[in-house]
């Protein structure tokens, strides 16, 4: 059973990787890659209030998905969305506990609503004024293929263009060791059910027990590993070589996802 | 959409273990909720907690996914000859056939909480006892499950608040319609913790009384645990796999985003009402089709006030619904599966839950509220799910015999 879309837009930002436009050439090995740390835009399109209670892994959808819909030339407000991380706001996460485990645990409201899992996708439909469906899911390390084929079927059984957002942002110490990804990281791809002028690529996506393919880079196989929103790199890095070709994505331990590419 | 068969399903909640405990708690309108008494909580108020959770023992092989969220999970399989049926599902379809599906809110986010009491005192460093991935992850119930099955399709967890566990059936309905599965195990499972009871607390949103949805005098919502599932199957098309008279069908999905606001629901309940409004079309029928709404009914001021708008522009006054809330607590990210199982029960027996707790109804809310139980055949019912962030969504379900 094989699933097919066309990508009309891509976002990506992440340590030494400030968008798409300018991370082809990285990708593809013509210029080498520099890690630095990644830079989180302030969120314009959110009102005051919320810029000021929106967290790392708030920024980072908007910024990827953003850019994936402009370059798309698409009005965010009419698609539907699936938001794919493998946890929440962390920094949020380890003040709760922090508060819970001390004498005083009358934590903030602000604190309490920013703990959910959709998180991003709430001050999503604010700041884009999206009323359209979003799913919110998480899959540990294989969320990047989760949010993928989710994104995928929607594509195919509902006919909509859509836009799957995989996100993932660090916590710090001490969950930071329990669960060690190290910066932040996003891959935003606008997805649509036919061909159209916008497209980059047709996808067509099955599943697979062939190995994930690895990146040959030693730098970037190590954001691949160490970031589960990063399992994507692949596709990215073939659409930026400009050649038809199929690449294996990391997705569950023992079941990858095939993604055969077209360009457009 | 092609309806979808709820081959098998099973609830577990404060109210009882399984379907006949939970069957039995809504025809004697009896509550399972009490003053809280869960770990350190020093907050006056009423939770729904699930007896016996703390007892259960995974098996050795999945010792790395014991946390209270698992086990309420396991709990919940082991009800209603659940794992069997999906067995059974595995051997007709095979292990990489069948997805899971599963909501949860807070996950093993407890395991964490309790952590950081045992913090290191010089380092700061959590206790070397403390996994991560198979406890707090917000995956890790459903690749409990999936490892508890052995399956090995696709597999996730939905976590959008407490509209997580109706959200599922939408997920797996694509993948079963778009051919990757041929069944899917749906549901959710939430348990009690403290960033919830607190965070409630902090917002103002917590009764100190057994919550009373749509009541003029409600102050707030009382916080459950529950585990629910649902074996999901295309319907058969062949004669010989002729279903029961009262079997249970997905007809209609409907979702939407509020783009209100993180915490408060659209004041005229605009997200709710579109999202009903696609269930509805989903499933090719008219309001006046509806025999009964599970509403959300959290007994929040908000909530009860928003959702009854967009149920009134939508039904009118005349179709019979009630919030379950008042028995079960709000079980967050496990209501939607909860109260799908709810409504599974509703059409096979007859039944028209009340809403308890409830003594006077909000007249500002001009609803049919049931405050008794009714008794009558039933067709077709829908289950409003709405949470933090403005997700909502909306599931209708049907009796086959009475399509």
């Amino acid at each position: 059973m094989t699933l097919t879309a066309y990508i009309e837009g891509i976002g990506l930002l992440g340590p030494g990787l400030s968008d798409w436009p300018g991370s082809q050439a990285i990708l593809t090995g013509q210029q080498p890659y520099l890690s630095h740390k990644t830079i989180l835009p302030s969120p314009a399109l959110l009102p005051a209030a919320e810029r000021r209670r929106s967290g790392a892994i708030v920024k980072l959808t908007l910024a990827t998905g953003l850019e994936a819909i402009n370059a798309a030339g698409l009005d965010a407000a009419s698609l539907p969305s699936v938001f794919s991380a493998s946890g929440g706001d962390g920094e949020n996460c380890h003040a709760i506990c922090e508060m819970l485990a001390s004498s005083d645990r009358q934590i903030s409201p602000t604190r309490f609503h920013n703990s959910v899992h959709n998180t991003a996708s709430g001050y999503w439909s604010i700041a884009t004024g999206a009323m359209t469906a979003s799913s919110v899911l998480c899959a540990f390390d294989a969320s990047f293929g989760a949010g993928l084929l989710e994104a995928i079927s929607q594509v195919v059984v509902d006919n909509t263009r859509t836009i799957m957002l995989a996100c993932d942002t660090p916590y710090p110490e001490p969950l930071y060791s329990a669960r060690p990804i190290p910066d932040a990281f996003g891959i935003a791809l606008v997805l649509a059910p036919e061909r159209s002028t916008r497209a980059l690529a047709k996808i067509t996506v099955s599943l697979t027990d062939a190995s994930a393919d690895q990146l040959d880079d030693a730098a970037l196989e190590s954001l691949r590993v160490s970031i589960p929103a990063a399992r994507g790199l692949p596709l990215l890095r073939a659409i930026a070589l400009q050649q038809d070709g199929r690449v294996v994505l990391d997705y569950l331990d023992s079941t990858h996802l095939a993604v055969d590419i077209t360009l457009c | 959409m092609n309806p979808l068969w709820l081959s098998h399903f099973t609830a577990t909640s404060s109210i009882g273990r399984g379907l006949e405990q939970t069957l039995s708690a809504l025809r004697q309108r009896r509550t399972g909720l009490a003053p809280c008494t869960f770990d350190t909580v020093d907050l006056a108020t009423y939770t729904g907690e699930v007896a016996g959770v703390d007892a259960v023992q995974l098996p050795a092989r999945l010792a790395d996914f014991d946390c209270r969220n698992n086990r309420l999970a396991q709990l919940g399989l082991m009800q209603d000859g659940f794992a069997g049926a999906v067995h059974a599902a595995i051997a007709k379809y095979g292990a990489q056939r069948i997805g899971v599906f599963l909501g949860t809110s807070t996950s093993g986010i407890l395991q964490t909480e309790l952590a950081y009491r045992r913090r290191d005192p010089d380092t700061g460093a959590l206790p070397a006892d403390f996994i991560y991935g198979t406890t707090h992850n917000t995956f890790s119930v459903a690749d409990f499950t999936r490892h508890y099955f052995g399956l090995t399709g696709p597999a996730v967890v939905v976590s959008s608040a407490c509209s997580s566990s109706a959200k599922v059936f939408s997920s797996a309905r694509r993948m079963i319609e778009a051919g990757l599965i041929d069944a899917a195990v749906v549901g959710g499972v939430d348990t009690l913790c403290l960033t919830t009871l607190y965070g409630f607390n902090s917002l103002g949103l917590i009764a100190e009384q057994a919550c009373r949805p749509y009541d003029a005098q409600r102050n707030g919502l009382s916080i459950g645990e529950a585990a629910a599932f649902a074996l999901l199957e295309r319907v058969p098309q062949h004669p010989r796999d002729n279903l029961n008279p009262d079997a249970v069908l997905l007809l209609g999905i409907g979702e939407s985003s509020d783009a209100y606001h993180m915490s408060s629901p659209h004041p005229d309940g605009l997200g709710a009402r579109m999202a009903m409004q696609d269930a509805l079309k989903m499933a090719g029928l008219q309001p006046s089709e509806i025999d009964y709404i599970n509403l959300h009914g959290t007994a929040t001021q908000s909530n009860d006030a928003a959702e009854g708008k967009a149920v009134a522009a939508i039904f009118g006054h005349g179709t019979p619904c009630s919030s379950t809330k008042g028995a079960t607590g709000h079980t967050l990210g496990a209501a939607g599966g909860l109260e799908a199982v709810i409504c599974a029960l509703a059409l096979q027996h007859g039944l028209l839950p009340a809403g308890i707790n409830t003594r006077q109804l909000d007249p500002s809310i001009d609803l049919d509220y049931l405050l008794d139980n009714r008794d009558q055949a039933v067709a077709r019912v829908l289950s409003n799910s709405f949470g933090f962030g403005g997700t909502n969504c909306s599931l209708i379900f049907g009796r086959k015999d009475r399509l």
